[in-house]
């Protein structure tokens, strides 16, 4: 069943998405483009060797304020905040107290305040998360009226810099309030692709026009969700509620590198025990990179066993990828077989299909390093 | 030479007791790029309305069902090849595979060219 289009939200992007000959879905109850009349293996394609610019305004923005936000914020999650310099980001997690993990997020020292961006469809959840659990320490502002977009790609940051000069220049996991053609704007060298990009954080009513600037340049095409679908798992990147959720852990999920070196040693998050126990002595399951040996995608909830037969988990995200030109998937596997090219074996269509264990990325990250 | 067409947007072309079947123009837009075809093998008994074959796009993976009962007599091994024909020739060199019809009465219940572009019309 799909749900009634009257019942989905809509971007401030909508029309514009429908000008471009959008085919829509319904997304974490908002009204999304999936693809564009270019497809999704050619959006893909684009994206990788030239820009794509991504809707992403159905994701939550959010500001906290108080007199020590980045200590109020460690109480929920187990990344270094306090030690992010004004103008840097970090990729963190909410824990709950079993170790499981709430939500993935992206925080930035806003040099005052916080400022976050947490998924579409748990923005909810972590606004009231946040107000609770922080009631006292810090102030949560949710941005309801801010618009979000990615440009994502190699030629992103030359298109970038006909707007924004400075922005060519920025580290990678930065942040720079600026201005485009006037407007203000929050840049992040950031994405959800492996490619080097942007995100740009604007409101709502500028989001139309600062699109249409960017998509009338020559490098730059639309690019669906289906698409930035393909790039992220090709990227290595978890998908919330599929890949992570409040069953696996930080540890079970190969996030141990969103572990900071002083929280691993003071702990004081939710689910300290369970993370730091597993962080020492290892978790029961892992999750991988899996290759199938054929051309066949093996898709979310496909079940993995042994080479016996013996089932040894499940993939969480599965397609194929167009750059790697080959099925790709990742999964929970009992952590004696996770091990980089351990056979496995993929049961699709009732039939066992030959797969092996691979390293992630799929395709090599392409992040600025200046 | 008779082309009939089903509601899950297969085609089935009729040359004697031998039909051809594969997915419409419509159903390749619908699918998207496709990238992997899991077809039936030579011999396999396939009874209307059955699944019959495995389209995957970069997305999702759907199933092609037999428009007619009948035994396989042959497969696109081109197609495995190059999946991506499903988009360019949906309905020419894009085909899935051929069987020998067990029962032709079945073709009466299927839509006619016409038939079919009315019914995909009101699908919008």
């Amino acid at each position: 069943m799909t749900e009634a289009p009257d019942t989905l939200k809509t971007t401030p992007l909508h029309g514009l998405h429908l000008e471009l000959k959008a085919r829509m879905v319904p997304f974490a109850g908002y009204d999304m483009p999936v693809q564009y009349p270019m497809g999704i293996m050619k959006e893909h394609q684009h994206t990788r060797a030239r820009a794509g610019l991504f809707d992403v305004s159905h994701m939550g923005q959010v500001r906290l304020f108080g007199d020590d936000p980045a200590a109020a914020l460690e109480s929920l999650v187990p990344g270094d905040i306090r030690g992010l310099k004004p103008g840097r980001m970090r990729y963190t997690l909410f824990t709950n107290e079993a170790g499981g993990i709430l939500d993935d997020l992206m925080v930035t020292n806003a040099d005052g305040h916080l400022f976050l961006v947490v998924n579409a469809a748990r923005k909810e959840h972590d606004i009231a998360h946040l107000t609770e659990r922080l009631k006292g320490r810090a102030e949560v502002e949710p941005l309801p009226d801010a618009a979000l977009m990615a440009i994502q790609g190699p030629e992103a940051a030359a298109v970038l810099a006909r707007f924004i000069p400075e922005a060519a220049t920025m580290a990678f996991m930065s942040y720079l309030p600026a201005t485009f053609d006037g407007i203000p704007v929050i840049v992040t060298r950031s994405g959800y692709t492996g490619e080097d990009g942007y995100e740009i954080s604007c409101a709502s009513a500028d989001a139309d026009p600062i699109a249409r600037r960017l998509l009338a340049e020559e490098e730059v095409e639309a690019i669906g969700l289906g698409a930035r679908d393909s790039l992220r798992l090709e990227a290595g990147l978890c998908l919330y509620g599929h890949d992570i959720d409040e069953t696996t852990t930080p540890v079970e999920a190969a996030l141990e590198w969103a572990l900071s070196k002083r929280r691993r040693q003071e702990g004081g998050f939710p689910g300290a025990d369970t993370i730091l126990k597993q962080l020492a002595e290892g978790a029961p399951r892992r999750r991988v990179g899996i290759r199938p040996d054929g051309r066949a995608p093996a898709r979310e909830h496909t079940e993995i066993t042994d080479a016996a037969g013996r089932r040894i988990g499940e993939v969480t995200s599965g397609g194929f990828g167009p750059t790697a030109n080959a099925p790709v998937a990742m999964g929970y596997v009992e952590t004696a077989s996770a091990a980089a090219d351990t056979p496995l074996q993929l049961m699709v269509r009732g039939k066992p299909l030959a797969a092996r264990v691979a390293a992630m990325p799929f395709v090599p990250q392409r992040y600025y390093r200046g | 030479m008779t082309v009939k067409y089903t509601k899950d947007h297969e085609w089935v072309r009729i040359e004697g007791d031998v039909g051809t079947v594969g997915v419409t123009d419509f159903a390749q837009q619908q699918l998207g790029d496709v990238v992997f075809v899991e077809l039936p093998e030579a011999g396999r008994e396939l009874t209307l309305g059955g699944e019959a074959a495995v389209v995957e796009s970069v997305k999702a993976a759907s199933d092609v069902f037999a428009p007619v009962s009948g035994t396989v007599t042959e497969s696109n091994g081109a197609l495995v090849e190059e999946p991506s024909m499903v988009n360019s020739a949906a309905e020419t060199d894009g085909w899935f595979f051929k069987l020998t019809l067990s029962s032709p009465s079945e073709l009466d219940d299927l839509m006619d060219a016409d038939a079919y572009k009315a019914y995909v019309e009101g699908l919008h």
